[in-house]
Protein backbone atom coordinates (compact mmCIF):
# COMPACT_ATOMS: atom_id res chain seq x y z
CA UNK A 1 0.00 0.00 0.00
CA UNK A 2 1.44 3.32 -0.98
CA UNK A 3 0.24 6.51 0.64
CA UNK A 4 -0.57 9.57 -1.52
CA UNK A 5 2.68 11.11 -0.21
CA UNK A 6 4.73 8.09 -1.25
CA UNK A 7 3.00 8.22 -4.63
CA UNK A 8 4.09 11.84 -5.08
CA UNK A 9 7.62 11.07 -3.83
CA UNK A 10 7.94 8.30 -6.40
CA UNK A 11 7.99 10.97 -9.11
CA UNK A 12 10.69 13.12 -7.46
CA UNK A 13 13.89 12.73 -9.44
CA UNK A 14 17.41 14.14 -9.47
CA UNK A 15 17.87 14.25 -13.22
CA UNK A 16 20.41 11.42 -13.06
CA UNK A 17 18.35 8.77 -14.89
CA UNK A 18 19.26 9.91 -18.40
CA UNK A 19 23.03 10.06 -17.82
CA UNK A 20 22.84 6.54 -16.35
CA UNK A 21 20.90 5.34 -19.40
CA UNK A 22 23.63 6.78 -21.65
CA UNK A 23 26.26 5.02 -19.55
CA UNK A 24 24.33 1.75 -19.91
CA UNK A 25 24.17 2.25 -23.68
CA UNK A 26 27.94 2.79 -23.81
CA UNK A 27 28.57 -0.30 -21.64
CA UNK A 28 26.28 -2.46 -23.78
CA UNK A 29 28.13 -1.41 -26.93
CA UNK A 30 31.40 -2.38 -25.20
CA UNK A 31 29.95 -5.76 -24.22
CA UNK A 32 28.84 -6.48 -27.78
CA UNK A 33 32.15 -5.36 -29.30
CA UNK A 34 34.68 -6.72 -26.82
CA UNK A 35 32.76 -9.00 -24.43
CA UNK A 36 33.92 -6.88 -21.50
CA UNK A 37 31.28 -6.56 -18.74
CA UNK A 38 30.51 -3.38 -16.74
CA UNK A 39 28.99 -2.98 -13.29
CA UNK A 40 27.30 0.32 -12.41
CA UNK A 41 26.71 1.04 -8.73
CA UNK A 42 23.34 2.76 -8.39
CA UNK A 43 24.31 3.71 -4.82
CA UNK A 44 27.27 5.73 -6.10
CA UNK A 45 25.21 8.62 -7.48
CA UNK A 46 22.20 10.51 -6.12
CA UNK A 47 19.26 8.49 -7.38
CA UNK A 48 15.68 9.07 -6.24
CA UNK A 49 12.46 7.14 -6.74
CA UNK A 50 11.58 9.27 -9.78
CA UNK A 51 14.88 8.32 -11.45
CA UNK A 52 14.18 4.67 -10.67
CA UNK A 53 10.80 5.06 -12.36
CA UNK A 54 12.40 6.37 -15.59
CA UNK A 55 15.03 3.61 -15.54
CA UNK A 56 12.35 0.92 -15.15
CA UNK A 57 10.23 2.45 -17.89
CA UNK A 58 13.04 2.57 -20.45
CA UNK A 59 14.70 -0.76 -19.62
CA UNK A 60 11.47 -2.66 -19.01
CA UNK A 61 11.10 -6.22 -17.79
CA UNK A 62 13.04 -9.02 -19.41
CA UNK A 63 12.47 -12.74 -19.71
CA UNK A 64 14.54 -13.94 -16.76
CA UNK A 65 14.20 -13.32 -13.03
CA UNK A 66 16.12 -15.13 -10.30
CA UNK A 67 16.02 -14.91 -6.51
CA UNK A 68 19.09 -15.66 -4.45
CA UNK A 69 18.41 -16.48 -0.81
CA UNK A 70 21.61 -15.94 1.16
CA UNK A 71 21.97 -13.32 3.90
CA UNK A 72 18.54 -12.03 2.88
CA UNK A 73 17.23 -12.02 -0.65
CA UNK A 74 18.87 -10.75 -3.81
CA UNK A 75 16.89 -10.21 -6.97
CA UNK A 76 18.73 -10.75 -10.21
CA UNK A 77 16.70 -9.91 -13.30
CA UNK A 78 17.50 -9.32 -16.93
CA UNK A 79 15.81 -6.15 -18.12
CA UNK A 80 13.93 -5.86 -21.40
CA UNK A 81 17.25 -4.76 -22.90
CA UNK A 82 19.12 -8.07 -23.26
CA UNK A 83 22.54 -8.02 -21.59
CA UNK A 84 21.45 -5.37 -19.08
CA UNK A 85 20.70 -6.86 -15.65
CA UNK A 86 19.43 -5.47 -12.37
CA UNK A 87 21.13 -6.95 -9.31
CA UNK A 88 19.47 -5.75 -6.10
CA UNK A 89 20.66 -6.99 -2.71
CA UNK A 90 18.39 -6.95 0.34
CA UNK A 91 19.14 -7.89 3.95
CA UNK A 92 17.19 -10.35 6.08
CA UNK A 93 14.63 -7.63 6.92
CA UNK A 94 14.02 -6.82 3.28
CA UNK A 95 15.91 -3.51 3.39
CA UNK A 96 18.02 -2.54 0.38
CA UNK A 97 21.74 -3.17 0.88
CA UNK A 98 23.07 -2.28 -2.55
CA UNK A 99 21.79 -1.96 -6.12
CA UNK A 100 23.66 -2.52 -9.33
CA UNK A 101 23.18 -2.50 -13.07
CA UNK A 102 25.32 -5.25 -14.57
CA UNK A 103 25.94 -5.13 -18.29
CA UNK A 104 27.08 -8.67 -18.92
CA UNK A 105 26.10 -11.99 -20.51
CA UNK A 106 25.91 -13.58 -17.05
CA UNK A 107 26.06 -11.86 -13.64
CA UNK A 108 28.87 -13.36 -11.57
CA UNK A 109 26.61 -14.00 -8.58
CA UNK A 110 24.39 -16.37 -10.61
CA UNK A 111 27.28 -18.77 -11.17
CA UNK A 112 27.95 -21.51 -8.68
CA UNK A 113 31.03 -20.42 -6.74
CA UNK A 114 34.00 -22.80 -6.86
CA UNK A 115 34.34 -22.73 -3.04
CA UNK A 116 30.69 -23.70 -2.60
CA UNK A 117 31.07 -26.53 -5.15
CA UNK A 118 34.19 -27.82 -3.35
CA UNK A 119 32.36 -27.73 -0.01
CA UNK A 120 29.33 -29.42 -1.60
CA UNK A 121 31.56 -32.16 -2.98
CA UNK A 122 32.87 -32.91 0.51
CA UNK A 123 29.32 -32.88 1.90
CA UNK A 124 28.08 -35.20 -0.86
CA UNK A 125 30.95 -37.62 -0.21
CA UNK A 126 30.03 -37.63 3.48
CA UNK A 127 26.41 -38.43 2.69
CA UNK A 128 27.37 -41.18 0.26
CA UNK A 129 29.74 -42.68 2.84
CA UNK A 130 27.00 -42.61 5.46
CA UNK A 131 24.66 -44.42 3.05
CA UNK A 132 27.35 -46.99 2.23
CA UNK A 133 28.00 -47.55 5.94
CA UNK A 134 24.30 -47.89 6.67
CA UNK A 135 23.97 -50.38 3.85
CA UNK A 136 26.99 -52.36 5.10
CA UNK A 137 25.53 -52.43 8.62
CA UNK A 138 22.14 -53.57 7.33
CA UNK A 139 23.81 -56.33 5.34
CA UNK A 140 25.92 -57.50 8.26
CA UNK A 141 22.69 -57.58 10.30
CA UNK A 142 21.09 -59.85 7.70
CA UNK A 143 24.09 -62.17 7.67
CA UNK B 1 45.25 -17.69 17.62
CA UNK B 2 47.05 -19.22 14.65
CA UNK B 3 44.63 -22.14 14.84
CA UNK B 4 41.56 -19.96 14.61
CA UNK B 5 39.59 -20.62 11.42
CA UNK B 6 39.89 -18.34 8.39
CA UNK B 7 36.97 -16.17 7.33
CA UNK B 8 35.81 -18.61 4.62
CA UNK B 9 35.42 -21.41 7.17
CA UNK B 10 33.71 -19.08 9.65
CA UNK B 11 31.14 -18.10 7.02
CA UNK B 12 30.38 -21.71 6.16
CA UNK B 13 29.96 -22.50 9.86
CA UNK B 14 27.37 -19.70 9.98
CA UNK B 15 25.57 -21.14 6.96
CA UNK B 16 26.67 -18.34 4.64
CA UNK B 17 27.46 -19.44 1.09
CA UNK B 18 30.18 -17.80 -0.95
CA UNK B 19 27.44 -16.15 -3.00
CA UNK B 20 26.23 -14.56 0.25
CA UNK B 21 29.77 -13.39 0.91
CA UNK B 22 30.09 -12.00 -2.63
CA UNK B 23 26.87 -10.12 -2.02
CA UNK B 24 28.33 -8.63 1.16
CA UNK B 25 31.54 -7.70 -0.65
CA UNK B 26 29.50 -5.99 -3.40
CA UNK B 27 27.74 -3.95 -0.70
CA UNK B 28 31.08 -3.25 0.99
CA UNK B 29 32.62 -2.10 -2.32
CA UNK B 30 29.63 0.17 -2.82
CA UNK B 31 29.99 1.57 0.71
CA UNK B 32 33.75 2.07 0.29
CA UNK B 33 33.13 3.80 -3.06
CA UNK B 34 35.35 1.26 -4.78
CA UNK B 35 34.61 0.20 -8.37
CA UNK B 36 31.91 -2.51 -8.16
CA UNK B 37 34.02 -4.82 -10.35
CA UNK B 38 36.37 -5.07 -7.32
CA UNK B 39 33.87 -7.13 -5.27
CA UNK B 40 35.31 -10.57 -6.23
CA UNK B 41 38.83 -9.28 -5.46
CA UNK B 42 37.74 -8.02 -2.05
CA UNK B 43 36.15 -11.40 -1.34
CA UNK B 44 39.32 -13.23 -2.36
CA UNK B 45 41.58 -10.93 -0.34
CA UNK B 46 39.42 -11.13 2.80
CA UNK B 47 39.27 -14.90 2.63
CA UNK B 48 43.04 -15.14 2.43
CA UNK B 49 44.15 -12.22 4.62
CA UNK B 50 46.23 -13.09 7.67
CA UNK B 51 44.36 -12.37 10.89
CA UNK B 52 45.92 -9.27 12.44
CA UNK B 53 46.20 -8.87 16.18
CA UNK B 54 44.02 -6.01 17.39
CA UNK B 55 44.26 -4.20 20.71
CA UNK B 56 41.22 -2.05 21.48
CA UNK B 57 41.63 0.62 24.15
CA UNK B 58 38.57 2.40 25.57
CA UNK B 59 39.26 5.71 27.26
CA UNK B 60 36.82 8.57 28.05
CA UNK B 61 33.83 7.21 26.15
CA UNK B 62 30.30 5.89 26.62
CA UNK B 63 30.88 2.44 25.05
CA UNK B 64 28.40 3.44 22.32
CA UNK B 65 30.99 2.67 19.62
CA UNK B 66 31.48 -0.86 20.92
CA UNK B 67 27.71 -1.25 21.28
CA UNK B 68 27.20 -0.18 17.68
CA UNK B 69 29.76 -2.57 16.24
CA UNK B 70 28.60 -5.55 18.29
CA UNK B 71 24.84 -4.96 18.09
CA UNK B 72 24.30 -5.41 14.37
CA UNK B 73 21.65 -8.04 13.73
CA UNK B 74 23.09 -11.51 13.68
CA UNK B 75 24.21 -13.36 11.79
CA UNK B 76 25.67 -10.35 10.06
CA UNK B 77 28.84 -10.39 8.06
CA UNK B 78 29.97 -7.29 9.92
CA UNK B 79 30.15 -9.68 12.81
CA UNK B 80 32.17 -12.13 10.77
CA UNK B 81 34.63 -9.48 9.61
CA UNK B 82 35.02 -8.59 13.25
CA UNK B 83 35.82 -12.27 13.81
CA UNK B 84 38.43 -12.13 11.05
CA UNK B 85 40.64 -10.12 13.35
CA UNK B 86 42.22 -11.46 16.49
CA UNK B 87 40.87 -9.18 19.19
CA UNK B 88 43.48 -9.67 21.87
CA UNK B 89 42.40 -6.95 24.29
CA UNK B 90 39.09 -5.13 24.71
CA UNK B 91 38.17 -4.54 28.31
CA UNK B 92 34.40 -4.48 27.69
CA UNK B 93 34.34 -7.71 25.70
CA UNK B 94 37.13 -9.81 27.17
CA UNK B 95 36.47 -12.37 29.87
CA UNK B 96 39.68 -11.66 31.74
CA UNK B 97 39.82 -8.84 34.26
CA UNK B 98 42.34 -7.07 36.48
CA UNK B 99 45.96 -8.16 36.14
CA UNK B 100 45.08 -11.01 33.76
CA UNK B 101 43.50 -8.52 31.34
CA UNK B 102 46.52 -6.22 31.38
CA UNK B 103 48.73 -9.26 30.99
CA UNK B 104 46.80 -10.17 27.80
CA UNK B 105 47.54 -6.72 26.40
CA UNK B 106 51.24 -6.96 27.24
CA UNK B 107 51.45 -10.45 25.75
CA UNK B 108 49.76 -9.36 22.50
CA UNK B 109 52.06 -6.35 22.28
CA UNK B 110 55.17 -8.46 22.80
CA UNK B 111 54.14 -11.18 20.37
CA UNK B 112 53.07 -8.83 17.56
CA UNK B 113 55.35 -5.84 18.20
CA UNK B 114 55.29 -3.51 15.22
CA UNK B 115 52.44 -5.42 13.55
CA UNK B 116 49.30 -5.08 15.65
CA UNK B 117 46.46 -2.66 14.95
CA UNK B 118 45.52 -0.36 17.80
CA UNK B 119 41.88 0.71 17.93
CA UNK B 120 41.04 3.52 20.35
CA UNK B 121 37.63 4.78 21.32
CA UNK B 122 37.30 7.67 23.75
CA UNK B 123 39.33 10.80 24.36
CA UNK B 124 42.34 11.16 26.63
CA UNK B 125 42.44 13.64 29.55
CA UNK B 126 45.71 15.44 28.95
CA UNK B 127 45.43 18.19 31.57
CA UNK B 128 44.47 15.78 34.34
CA UNK B 129 45.61 12.28 33.29
CA UNK B 130 44.50 10.84 36.63
CA UNK B 131 40.85 11.53 35.74
CA UNK B 132 40.73 8.34 33.69
CA UNK B 133 42.78 5.29 34.60
CA UNK B 134 42.54 1.58 33.82
CA UNK B 135 44.15 -0.83 36.28
CA UNK B 136 45.96 2.12 37.82
CA UNK B 137 47.49 3.14 34.49
CA UNK B 138 46.45 6.54 33.15
CA UNK B 139 44.89 6.63 29.67
CA UNK B 140 47.78 8.83 28.57
CA UNK B 141 50.44 6.32 29.63
CA UNK B 142 48.51 3.34 28.26
CA UNK B 143 48.05 5.04 24.89
CA UNK B 144 51.70 6.05 24.58
CA UNK B 145 52.91 2.61 25.63
CA UNK B 146 50.55 0.68 23.34
CA UNK B 147 50.91 3.02 20.35
CA UNK B 148 54.66 2.51 20.31
CA UNK B 149 54.46 -1.01 18.89
CA UNK B 150 51.39 -0.51 16.69
CA UNK B 151 51.49 -0.74 12.89
CA UNK B 152 48.59 1.70 12.66
CA UNK B 153 46.00 3.33 14.90
CA UNK B 154 42.29 3.51 14.20
CA UNK B 155 40.55 6.21 16.23
CA UNK B 156 36.98 4.98 16.39
CA UNK B 157 34.28 7.51 17.27
CA UNK B 158 34.38 11.28 17.49
CA UNK B 159 35.91 11.22 21.01
CA UNK B 160 39.08 9.41 19.89
CA UNK B 161 39.17 11.21 16.54
CA UNK B 162 38.51 14.80 17.65
CA UNK B 163 37.96 14.79 21.42
CA UNK B 164 34.19 14.50 21.07
CA UNK B 165 31.81 15.22 23.92
CA UNK B 166 34.48 15.04 26.69
CA UNK B 167 36.29 17.78 24.74
CA UNK B 168 33.14 19.94 24.60
CA UNK B 169 33.29 23.30 26.25
CA UNK B 170 34.33 23.76 29.09
CA UNK B 171 36.26 20.47 28.74
CA UNK B 172 36.76 19.79 32.47
CA UNK B 173 39.28 16.97 32.02
CA UNK B 174 41.36 18.63 29.31
CA UNK B 175 40.31 15.88 26.89
CA UNK B 176 42.14 15.60 23.57
CA UNK B 177 42.11 13.33 20.52
CA UNK B 178 44.57 10.48 19.91
CA UNK B 179 46.21 12.50 17.13
CA UNK B 180 46.98 15.30 19.61
CA UNK B 181 49.26 12.90 21.49
CA UNK B 182 50.60 10.38 18.98
CA UNK B 183 52.46 11.98 16.09
CA UNK B 184 54.63 9.23 14.64
CA UNK B 185 52.09 6.55 13.59
CA UNK B 186 49.55 6.37 10.79
CA UNK B 187 46.19 7.31 12.34
CA UNK B 188 42.86 6.61 10.66
CA UNK B 189 40.04 8.70 12.13
CA UNK B 190 36.62 7.03 11.98
CA UNK B 191 34.42 9.67 13.63
CA UNK B 192 30.72 9.44 14.38
CA UNK B 193 28.75 9.28 17.59
CA UNK B 194 28.87 6.35 17.09
CA UNK B 195 30.20 5.55 13.61
CA UNK B 196 28.00 3.36 11.41
CA UNK B 197 28.98 -0.30 12.04
CA UNK B 198 29.72 -1.04 8.38
CA UNK B 199 32.00 2.00 8.29
CA UNK B 200 34.04 0.56 11.17
CA UNK B 201 34.16 -2.92 9.62
CA UNK B 202 34.70 -1.40 6.17
CA UNK B 203 37.82 0.39 7.39
CA UNK B 204 39.07 -2.85 8.96
CA UNK B 205 38.25 -4.76 5.76
CA UNK B 206 40.10 -2.16 3.73
CA UNK B 207 43.10 -2.40 6.02
CA UNK B 208 43.08 -6.21 5.71
CA UNK B 209 42.76 -6.22 1.92
CA UNK B 210 44.50 -3.13 0.58
CA UNK B 211 46.32 -1.59 3.58
CA UNK B 212 45.76 1.98 4.70
CA UNK B 213 42.82 3.67 2.97
CA UNK B 214 43.07 7.08 1.33
CA UNK B 215 42.44 9.79 3.94
CA UNK B 216 41.08 13.33 3.84
CA UNK B 217 42.57 16.39 5.57
CA UNK B 218 41.06 15.25 8.91
CA UNK B 219 42.55 11.74 8.44
CA UNK B 220 39.13 10.25 7.70
CA UNK B 221 38.87 7.54 5.00
CA UNK B 222 37.68 9.36 1.88
CA UNK B 223 35.49 6.41 0.93
CA UNK B 224 33.20 7.03 3.89
CA UNK B 225 33.76 10.71 4.52
CA UNK B 226 34.13 12.00 0.97
CA UNK B 227 30.68 13.51 0.53
CA UNK B 228 28.40 15.50 2.76
CA UNK B 229 25.10 14.07 3.99
CA UNK B 230 23.41 16.92 2.13
CA UNK B 231 24.95 15.79 -1.18
CA UNK B 232 23.21 12.43 -0.91
CA UNK B 233 20.14 13.29 1.13
CA UNK B 234 16.82 12.04 -0.24
CA UNK B 235 15.34 15.43 0.86
CA UNK B 236 17.84 17.27 -1.33
CA UNK B 237 15.31 17.84 -4.18
CA UNK B 238 13.22 19.86 -1.68
CA UNK B 239 16.25 21.96 -0.74
CA UNK B 240 16.89 22.61 -4.43
CA UNK B 241 13.28 23.71 -4.85
CA UNK B 242 13.45 25.92 -1.74
CA UNK B 243 10.88 23.86 0.20
CA UNK B 244 11.74 23.85 3.92
CA UNK B 245 10.12 22.65 7.13
CA UNK B 246 9.95 25.75 9.37
CA UNK B 247 8.95 23.96 12.58
CA UNK B 248 8.74 20.32 13.63
CA UNK B 249 4.97 20.14 13.19
CA UNK B 250 4.15 22.29 10.18
CA UNK B 251 2.97 21.18 6.77
CA UNK B 252 6.55 21.12 5.47
CA UNK B 253 7.64 18.73 8.24
CA UNK B 254 4.72 16.46 7.45
CA UNK B 255 5.51 16.55 3.72
CA UNK B 256 9.10 15.58 4.41
CA UNK B 257 10.68 18.81 3.18
CA UNK B 258 14.27 19.88 3.79
CA UNK B 259 15.28 20.39 7.47
CA UNK B 260 17.92 23.03 6.73
CA UNK B 261 16.04 25.80 8.56
CA UNK B 262 15.61 23.56 11.61
CA UNK B 263 19.38 23.46 12.01
CA UNK B 264 20.33 20.48 9.84
CA UNK B 265 24.14 20.19 9.66
CA UNK B 266 23.96 17.88 6.62
CA UNK B 267 25.57 20.45 4.30
CA UNK B 268 28.76 20.62 6.39
CA UNK B 269 28.86 17.04 7.66
CA UNK B 270 30.72 14.31 5.84
CA UNK B 271 29.30 10.85 6.41
CA UNK B 272 27.49 8.07 4.54
CA UNK B 273 24.40 8.19 6.80
CA UNK B 274 22.13 9.09 3.86
CA UNK B 275 23.18 6.13 1.73
CA UNK B 276 24.30 3.38 4.12
CA UNK B 277 21.82 4.38 6.84
CA UNK B 278 21.49 3.01 10.37
CA UNK B 279 20.10 -0.04 12.18
CA UNK B 280 20.71 -2.42 9.33
CA UNK B 281 19.91 0.09 6.63
CA UNK B 282 16.54 1.04 8.13
CA UNK B 283 16.71 4.82 8.38
CA UNK B 284 18.85 7.77 9.41
CA UNK B 285 18.12 10.87 11.52
CA UNK B 286 16.87 13.05 8.65
CA UNK B 287 14.60 10.25 7.43
CA UNK B 288 13.20 10.08 10.97
CA UNK B 289 12.43 13.81 10.75
CA UNK B 290 15.32 15.22 12.76
CA UNK B 291 18.10 17.47 11.49
CA UNK B 292 21.63 16.08 11.30
CA UNK B 293 23.71 17.09 14.37
CA UNK B 294 26.98 16.84 12.47
CA UNK B 295 28.51 14.20 14.77
CA UNK B 296 31.33 13.22 12.40
CA UNK B 297 32.80 16.72 12.47
CA UNK B 298 35.20 18.20 15.04
CA UNK B 299 33.53 20.12 17.89
CA UNK B 300 30.04 19.19 16.76
CA UNK B 301 28.80 19.64 20.31
CA UNK B 302 29.88 23.30 20.34
CA UNK B 303 29.00 24.20 16.78
CA UNK B 304 26.38 26.84 17.38
CA UNK B 305 23.38 24.87 18.60
CA UNK B 306 21.70 21.85 17.07
CA UNK B 307 18.59 23.78 16.00
CA UNK B 308 20.26 26.90 14.62
CA UNK B 309 20.31 27.02 10.84
CA UNK B 310 23.82 26.95 9.38
CA UNK B 311 23.48 30.23 7.52
CA UNK B 312 21.97 32.21 10.38
CA UNK B 313 24.25 35.21 10.95
CA UNK B 314 26.52 35.06 13.98
CA UNK B 315 25.20 38.43 15.19
CA UNK B 316 21.88 36.80 15.98
CA UNK B 317 23.57 34.24 18.19
CA UNK B 318 25.27 36.96 20.16
CA UNK B 319 22.05 38.83 20.76
CA UNK B 320 20.25 35.64 21.66
CA UNK B 321 23.00 34.69 24.08
CA UNK B 322 22.98 38.04 25.82
CA UNK B 323 19.21 38.00 26.04
CA UNK B 324 19.33 34.48 27.41
CA UNK B 325 21.92 35.36 30.04
CA UNK B 326 20.03 38.50 30.99
CA UNK B 327 16.66 36.86 31.22
CA UNK B 328 18.01 33.62 32.63
CA UNK B 329 16.12 31.85 29.87
CA UNK B 330 17.20 28.46 28.61
CA UNK B 331 18.50 28.83 25.08
CA UNK B 332 21.06 26.95 22.99
CA UNK B 333 23.91 29.31 22.20
CA UNK B 334 26.85 29.18 19.85
CA UNK B 335 30.29 28.04 20.89
CA UNK B 336 31.80 31.08 19.22
CA UNK B 337 30.21 33.09 21.98
CA UNK B 338 30.95 30.60 24.74
CA UNK B 339 34.61 30.31 23.75
CA UNK B 340 35.06 34.04 24.02
CA UNK B 341 33.49 34.10 27.46
CA UNK B 342 36.11 31.76 28.86
CA UNK B 343 35.72 28.43 30.54
CA UNK B 344 34.67 29.35 34.05
CA UNK B 345 32.07 31.82 32.86
CA UNK B 346 30.77 29.32 30.32
CA UNK B 347 30.44 26.70 32.99
CA UNK B 348 28.55 29.13 35.22
CA UNK B 349 26.24 30.12 32.39
CA UNK B 350 25.88 26.62 31.00
CA UNK B 351 22.78 26.68 28.87
CA UNK B 352 20.68 23.93 27.45
CA UNK B 353 18.16 23.55 24.66
CA UNK B 354 14.64 22.80 25.75
CA UNK B 355 11.28 22.19 24.13
CA UNK B 356 10.71 25.92 23.60
CA UNK B 357 13.72 26.08 21.33
CA UNK B 358 12.43 23.15 19.36
CA UNK B 359 9.23 25.08 18.80
CA UNK B 360 11.04 28.23 17.75
CA UNK B 361 10.13 30.03 14.54
CA UNK B 362 13.17 30.74 12.37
Amino acid sequence: MTSPLQEVMSYVGTGNADPILREIRFALAKLVETGEPTVIDLGAIPFAAGDERILDKVLGRGELQATLTSMGESRIAETGVAGVWRVDHFDADGEVQSRFIEVTYMPEILRTQKEDAAYALARLDEMLNERAEARAQAQSGVN
Amino acid sequence: MVNKPMLGDLMRDHGVSRRGFLKYCATLASAMALPPMMAPRIAHALENAPRPSVIWLSFQECTGCTEAITRSHSPSIEDLIFNAISLDYHHTLQAASGDAAEHAREEAMKEHWGKYVLIVDGSIPLENPEYSCIAGISNLDMLKETAEGAAAIVSVGTCAAFGGIPHADPNPTGAVAVSDIIKDKPIINVPGCPPIPIVMTGVLAHFLTFGLPELDELNRPKAFYGETIHDRCYRRPFYDKGLFAETFDDQGAREGWCLYKLGCKGPTTKSVCATVKWNDHTSFPIEAGHPCLGCTEPDFWDNGGFYKPLSAPAGDYRKLAQAAVGAGAALGVGSAVLNRMGKSKAAANHETVDAHDLEKKS
